[in-house]
């Protein structure tokens, strides 16, 4: 990525790495980690992972289900450290959790307690903006995602998609570079799910953050993306990379799985993950109907 | 069933039918509310007039177990004659005073406690034996200490009615921080929530729906704390009306005065449902009211 923009690190003894970032958005490199379960066992959720996301790139992570792949969200978000190697978001190590990243979480994690204006309003209060700013904010995002008319609605009383919607207002508003989402539609029937795919790309393509999103469903992955990664069965590590040619943009996501290329990619990819979703399968003490696993899709 | 059609061949007046579904249906509703409060009337009258009747009778003793027209007579002197040590509202006033005061400093203590335990492990583990002894010991003997080292005072009522209600609301503000989902935490946090926006925004709100269903039971301990200081001990309140009138056998001013009490018990359940209501007016109606109540 030449066009990359290099933002002027601050001078910080802890960025000498800083170069290895090469402009990247995100970079993670030889990243381990292990948890200590509470019966004093040691857990590797993932082992090794490196990789990269450029600016403005949409990366999606497919893996069979404890694969570690939401530990590696956690990781980038700031909210867990590494195990061992370095994890970079914008060009600095990732310490703490880092303003400019967003995370879109695949429960709901809005506050039930607030009204949906509120609950979008706080990324600018935490921010520092007064309540007036925020709220006008929160109300111009809402107006942005289809939700004009339910500000003051609680979210128990919207329906699944516009909670999704709602989230991924309260996400955006902070203008993020760095858009992390862990099946952030998993929840969401299928009709429901297509239409929330093709928002987030609309508003995608409006501020280009660099997204890494988490799924196990493949379609979704290449419909959305510019890069799959393919992650091993646990301890995960980065199997394979796939860059996804698709020309952008790409109109309806219902409508793009039909075209030759995307299914050349799926079969391509699905080969991968296949051997993945097995070995995890069989790891959970199931038997393998090797029929089963032949299917493309990865539900 | 024989279904009236007109000539057309159509069944007649669909509105009409669905009309008089509702109406009936409504009909069926307010029959049943009178029933059961017509029961209730019922089995007052049984309790009461049974009452009356078996100690007219001599069957049971009045002069033990008292009876509703003395209780009744009891209550009416109370209120027209006072009692030795001043009027009766005096009297309800003072552990009106040791409650309220009792309950205020055991809700803001259990909160704070239960709080500040809930988020620190190491403080939960250190606590936790500690915490586990002292509500196993009947705490309500704590009260002759108090009386003995405050005096007759309110301070030794305040003080028990507090660690009464102490504990059960630092239990379930405890609980209640555990609970918190650990997604809306981490949430706040990416937004950039700092420590205390974490507390304010997601662990105190989600803490206060069990807290507030702590409150019901917590104030009828307070109200137990201040009556039972007052009757080891004490110079006005209903407590001592009650130890004065066991000492007179006079069990009607007893009953009168427990009369009086659950009175006013019931107007503070009353309003901290009010206020639950309020606080808690964001959960999806279909969430059971106050069912720690009782």
């Amino acid at each position: 990525m030449a066009a990359a923009a290099s933002k002027a690190a601050p001078d910080r003894s802890a960025d000498a790495a800083h170069a290895d970032a090469g402009g990247d958005r995100i970079v993670l490199e030889g990243v381990t980690k292990r948890f200590a379960t509470p019966t004093g066992e040691m857990f590797t959720a993932i082992k090794d992972v490196s990789l990269r996301v450029a600016p403005g790139e949409f990366c999606a992570v497919v893996g069979p289900t404890g694969c570690g792949k939401s530990t590696t969200l956690t990781l980038v978000a700031g909210l867990e450290h590494p195990t061992a190697g370095s994890v970079y978001a914008d060009g600095h190590q990732v310490q703490g959790v880092v303003k400019g990243t967003s995370f879109m979480f695949q429960a709901d994690a809005l506050l039930p307690w607030k009204s949906v204006e509120a609950n979008v309003a706080m990324g600018p209060m935490f921010r520092g903006a007064s309540k007036k700013e925020a709220l006008g904010q929160a109300r111009d995002w809402l107006r942005r995602v289809g939700l004009s008319g339910f500000e003051s609605h609680h979210p128990h009383q919207l329906s699944g998609g516009m909670r999704k919607r709602a989230a991924m207002a309260a996400a955006l508003i902070n203008e993020p570079s760095i858009l992390l989402m862990d099946e952030p539609f998993g929840a969401l029937d299928v009709q429901t799910k297509a239409i929330m795919s093709n928002e987030l790309l609309r508003l995608w393509e409006q501020s280009r953050p660099s997204v890494l999103f988490i799924t196990h469903d493949l379609e979704e992955a290449i419909a959305l993306a510019d890069k799959v990664i393919v992650m091993t069965a646990g301890p995960g590590t980065v199997k394979d990379v796939y860059d996804i040619d698709l020309p952008r943009p790409r109109g309806a996501v219902q409508d793009v799985r039909f075209q030759p290329r995307f299914l050349e990619l799926q079969h391509q990819i699905w080969e991968s993950l296949k051997d993945e979703v097995q070995r995890a399968y069989a790891k959970q003490g199931n038997p393998i109907a090797p029929a089963a696993a032949t299917t493309g899709g990865a539900a | 069933m024989t279904s009236v059609l007109d000539p057309t061949g159509r069944p007649t007046a669909p509105a009409n039918d669905e009309l008089s579904i509702a109406s009936t249906a409504r009909q069926r509703n307010r029959r049943r509310i009178l029933r059961v409060n017509l029961a209730r009337l019922v089995l007052l009258v049984f309790i009461i007039g049974g009452w009356q009747l078996f100690t007219a009778w001599k069957i049971v003793d009045p002069f033990f177990f008292g009876q509703p027209s003395g209780i009744a007579k009891a209550l009416r002197d109370l209120f027209v004659h006072g009692t030795a040590y001043g009027s009766v509202w005096s009297q309800i006033g003072v552990t009106m005073k040791e409650a309220m005061l009792g309950f205020v400093y055991g809700v803001v203590g259990g909160i704070v406690f239960g709080i500040a335990l809930g988020q620190s492990r190491f403080l939960a583990e250190v606590a936790g034996p500690f915490i586990k002894v002292a509500n196993a010991i009947p705490r309500i003997v704590l009260g002759s200490i108090f009386v003995v080292a405050f005096g007759f005072g309110t301070t030794s009522k305040v003080l028990l009615a507090a660690v009464l209600v102490f504990f059960v609301v630092f239990f379930n503000a405890f609980q209640g921080v555990r609970e918190v989902d650990r997604n809306l935490i981490n949430n706040v946090r990416v937004l950039g929530g700092s420590r205390v926006d974490v507390n304010r925004h997601v662990i105190l709100p989600s803490a206060l729906t069990w807290i507030i269903a702590s409150l019901h039971v917590a104030f009828g301990f307070s109200v137990i704390g201040a009556i039972v200081g007052e009757f080891l001990g004490a110079q006005k309140g209903l407590g001592l009306v009650i130890s004065t009138a066991q000492n007179h056998f006079d069990p009607d001013t007893v009953f009168a005065t427990m009369v009086i009490i659950a009175a006013i018990t019931l107007a503070a359940e009353y309003v901290i449902s009010l206020g639950e209501h309020r606080l808690l007016s964001w959960r999806p109606p279909s969430a059971s009211e106050s069912t720690a109540g009782i």
